[in-house]
């Protein structure tokens, strides 16, 4: 096909895609249901393999259903289904328009070593069971951080200030939302891939998807064999390189009349950018030689296999750093948390951690803001995932929402019942910062708001009543430990449980007769 | 109480004063008999209806809305929504009730009914499940957002032993009529929550309250200039332990009772006994009749008391 109409059916599907993810990650409201989340992520490459591959859905096939589809078609993923891919687009048509002789585009050679080294890093340390690498580079994962870190601040921002115009109206259909940042270090790598995407997007177009995403290089190994394909019509072409010069990934040479398909994208701009009709896409022409691979492949070999073997001894280095963290003691009644508390149906810390790639879509689905995204609480490796964060609020006993948008894998569906009696964490009291004891005044604010009453009210002096918790009912949803008042140290808190328990169900009794006189 | 049971009692209590209603005015009906205003009165306790009939009753006694709301005026009505539990549980205010209560005002010719709570749980799920934003809606009033510290001003409450300033919610401030309707409860913290404890939902900031004596915050703020005009209390299912939030129905006894009153001292110690406690026991309620705020002793009040 020569149609420009190629070109103008991607931009469109791309951009309904692009608006669909924005939406996804902002949506504060909780517009969409939960069973909507499953359908709009089933094809998200990485999400989708780790659910079957190391959660073992069975069901989560998107993943086997874009490496078919790029055996066929090329990287048609990164142009019409990869939100990040094309988010970069839109850097890059800013990069356009604001000065068209600023952007570098035009035939370039690939970094091949740089690109086959990341993949094989990722790849290698996933082979072993750490998925740190893979939540930095993910590309769903890195979208889904810009749009939370940075996007859904101002959509909130904005949310504001209509909220505050219409409520002089007494209209509170739109309602304000407090702003609440998250811990500084959780801001640096989603900054710092914001930087390293719109900046190479503005000047380079493609240059990190074809350098630094792992899931497009992989895709590009698949494309070079690809059976539908951009190529040149030998006849028709003047060698003008107008179409190299419209080429986000820099792939097209055309001096040779030649297309990189590792780095091609199928965004069909080059089709569209041709004035002689020399540019086509469709079925491989089988006369074409394939490049002699004999050379190249060996020492390609030589060079996977050493780094699998170095990487093997780093990622011990990293776990030895600690994904499940060690036991810190103070001396001081700070809250003396031993684990961290990863959320319901993540079975635990090692699973959870080894599953989550910090797409932040659980932080921003969830109704309480509970879940946080984590710094060095999991350990240095485990930066951004999620853990409970019982100081930005607690879990709803009755919500399982989390459970139901995780796309890994790493927040498994959890029913409501068998939540209910999900044992993340164990309260702790601290009899020393606890105002009953301090002030000798009532509080049980922390009873007041459990659940399953595992912290009760027992006599303490006078009339006095102090909490007391029942291990065995408590499922550590981290109501007392948010409504706690003492500061700056919480007189009770949440202790992770490394493996997630079952709770015992609250016992129940009878009450005794009614009474049908008014006893005054 | 079985689910079904309150289903059934609630449709059945729903359709009858809907039809009471629709045959030109509940007023009219008592007023053959018609009672002495409510200013006689300092407690009105009725038992044995549904929550929406006890109070077109308990309100008929106390000379009908008319008596709170003007023409015109701006109402708020404030009741527990504390919790993310469905009505059965008794965890917030009836939303019949609260739908009754509305239907009350309109009818005395409020421009308009606003109802909120600061919540625990997470409001949104809490005004859902709680079944009220759904009855209010159905009334004609506007369910309003407590969510954000932004729509909480600060005001100072003049002689305050603890509490000598806080933040509460705009619409206490511009509304021209506040109705309290909270639900009677066994409560953790402050031993029993009625209509003084009510007002901790009306505050930006509870933990100040619990860091720096809790009854006493409680009982100051009733200090506070703009007070609620008429506290209407559930208790048609009182929940004796587990409070505030309750664990299971078996929590609930059911006692389908409702309580009016100008004055909140007065309608929590009737609380208090109706849950078999002292009102004296209860610090808070101690504390306020201490301070001059309302009457605490049973004995001596002129109560109005109605079955049905």
């Amino acid at each position: 096909m020569k149609s420009s109409a190629l070109k103008h059916i991607r931009t469109v599907f791309a951009v309904l895609v692009l608006l669909l993810f924005v939406f996804l990650f902002v949506d504060f409201r909780g517009v969409l249901g939960d069973k909507a989340f499953g359908p709009i992520l089933y094809l998200q490459f990485v999400p989708s393999f780790l659910k079957f591959v190391i959660a073992g859905v069975v069901t989560s096939t998107g993943f086997i259903i874009v490496l078919i589809l790029t055996l066929l078609t090329g990287r048609t993923y990164c142009s019409f289904l990869c939100p990040l891919g094309i988010l970069q687009d839109t850097f890059s048509r800013a990069g356009g328009l604001v000065k068209r002789r600023f952007r570098k585009y035009g035939y370039k050679k690939p970094y091949t070593i740089l690109r086959y080294s990341i993949l094989v890093i990722t790849a290698a340390l996933l082979a072993i069971g750490g998925v740190y690498v893979l939540t930095i580079l993910d590309p769903y994962s890195t979208f889904g951080r810009l749009m939370t870190y940075f996007v859904q601040p101002v959509v909130l921002v904005i949310n504001n200030l209509l909220a505050g115009i219409l409520g002089k109206f007494d209209i509170y259909s739109v309602y304000r939302v407090d702003i609440k940042p998250y811990e500084l270090a959780a801001y640096i790598i989603p900054a710092a891939f914001l930087l390293l995407t719109g900046l190479l997007a503005f000047r380079y177009g493609r240059l990190y998807c074809n350098t630094v995403c792992p899931v497009g290089t992989l895709l590009g190994l698949l494309s070079k064999v690809s059976l539908f394909r951009i190529r040149f019509d030998e006849d028709k072409c003047t060698r003008c390189g107008r179409c190299a010069m419209a080429c986000k990934s820099s792939c097209i040479d055309f001096l040779n009349k030649s297309v990189d398909l590792s780095r091609c994208v199928n965004c069909f701009n080059c089709i569209d950018a041709c004035k002689e009709n020399g540019m086509s896409y469709g079925l491989v022409r089988l006369k074409r030689q394939q490049m002699n691979p004999d050379e190249t492949d060996a020492s390609r070999r030589g060079f996977i296999a050493g780094s699998l073997v170095l990487l093997a001894g780093g990622s011990q280095l990293l776990k030895a750093q600690g994904t499940t963290p060690s036991p810190t003691k103070d001396s001081t009644v700070r809250e003396d948390r031993l684990y961290p508390v990863s959320p319901p149906g993540s079975s635990g810390i090692e699973m959870f951690t080894s599953r989550c790639t910090a797409c932040t879509l659980c932080v921003n689905a969830c109704p309480t803001n509970v879940l946080q995204p984590s710094t060095n609480q999991y350990g240095f490796a485990g930066i951004m995932q999620p853990r409970m964060d019982f100081h930005s609020g607690f879990c709803n006993y009755d919500c399982t929402r989390c459970t139901d948008v995780c796309p890994t894998g790493a927040i498994m569906p959890l029913m409501p019942e068998a939540k209910k009696l999900t044992q993340i964490g164990k309260a702790v009291f601290i009899k020393e910062n606890c105002i009953v004891n301090t002030e000798k005044t009532a509080c049980g604010a922390c009873s007041e708001h459990c659940p399953t009453k595992a912290c009760h009210m027992v006599p303490f002096e006078g009339r006095l009543l102090i909490p007391e918790v029942k291990d065995e009912i408590c499922i550590g949803c981290g109501a007392c430990e948010y409504a706690c008042p003492t500061r700056p140290f919480r007189a009770i808190f949440v202790d992770g449980n490394p493996i997630h328990e079952a709770a015992s169900k609250p016992e129940t009794e009878e009450l005794k007769e009614v009474p049908s006189e008014f006893p005054f | 109480m079985k689910r079904r049971n309150f289903l059934r009692s609630s449709l059945g209590a729903g359709l009858a004063a809907g039809a009471f209603m629709s045959f030109g005015g509940y007023e009219k009906a008592f007023a053959g008999k018609r009672l002495p205003s409510g200013a006689d009165y300092d407690l009105i306790a009725v038992m044995g209806g549904e929550p929406a009939a006890m109070f077109d009753m308990g309100i008929q006694a106390l000379g009908g809305m008319g008596t709170f709301v003007k023409k015109g005026q701006k109402v708020l009505v404030k009741p527990n929504i504390g919790w993310d539990v469905v009505p059965e549980k008794g965890g917030n205010t009836n939303p019949a009730l609260v739908k009754r209560i509305i239907e009350h005002c309109y009818r005395a010719g409020a421009k308009e009914v606003f109802v909120f709570d600061n919540t625990c749980d997470n409001w949104i799920k809490c005004y859902k499940n709680s079944a009220i934003e759904q009855a209010v809606k159905d009334a004609g009033a506007k369910m309003v957002p407590g969510n954000s510290e932004s729509y909480y001003q600060e005001v100072t409450i003049p002689n305050g032993k603890k509490l000598t300033k806080a933040k509460v919610h705009e619409l206490v401030l511009s509304s021209d009529v506040f109705i309290n309707v909270p639900i009677l409860k066994h409560h953790s913290s402050a031993m029993m929550t009625g209509a003084l404890k009510n007002m901790m939902g009306v505050v930006w900031d509870r933990g100040y309250w619990h860091r720096n004596h809790l009854n006493q915050c409680i009982a100051d703020y009733a200090l506070y200039s703009k007070k609620p005009n008429l506290h209407v209390m559930d208790a048609y299912n009182v929940m004796m332990r587990n409070g505030p939030r309750g664990v299971s129905v078996a929590d609930l006894s059911n006692m389908k009772s409702l309580m009016l009153s100008t004055d909140w001292v007065a309608i929590d110690a009737a609380g208090a006994k109706l849950m078999g406690k002292e009102p004296s026991s209860v610090e808070h309620i101690a504390l306020a009749a201490g301070m001059g705020i309302g009457k605490m002793d049973l004995a001596t009040m002129n109560i109005h008391r109605m079955k049905m």
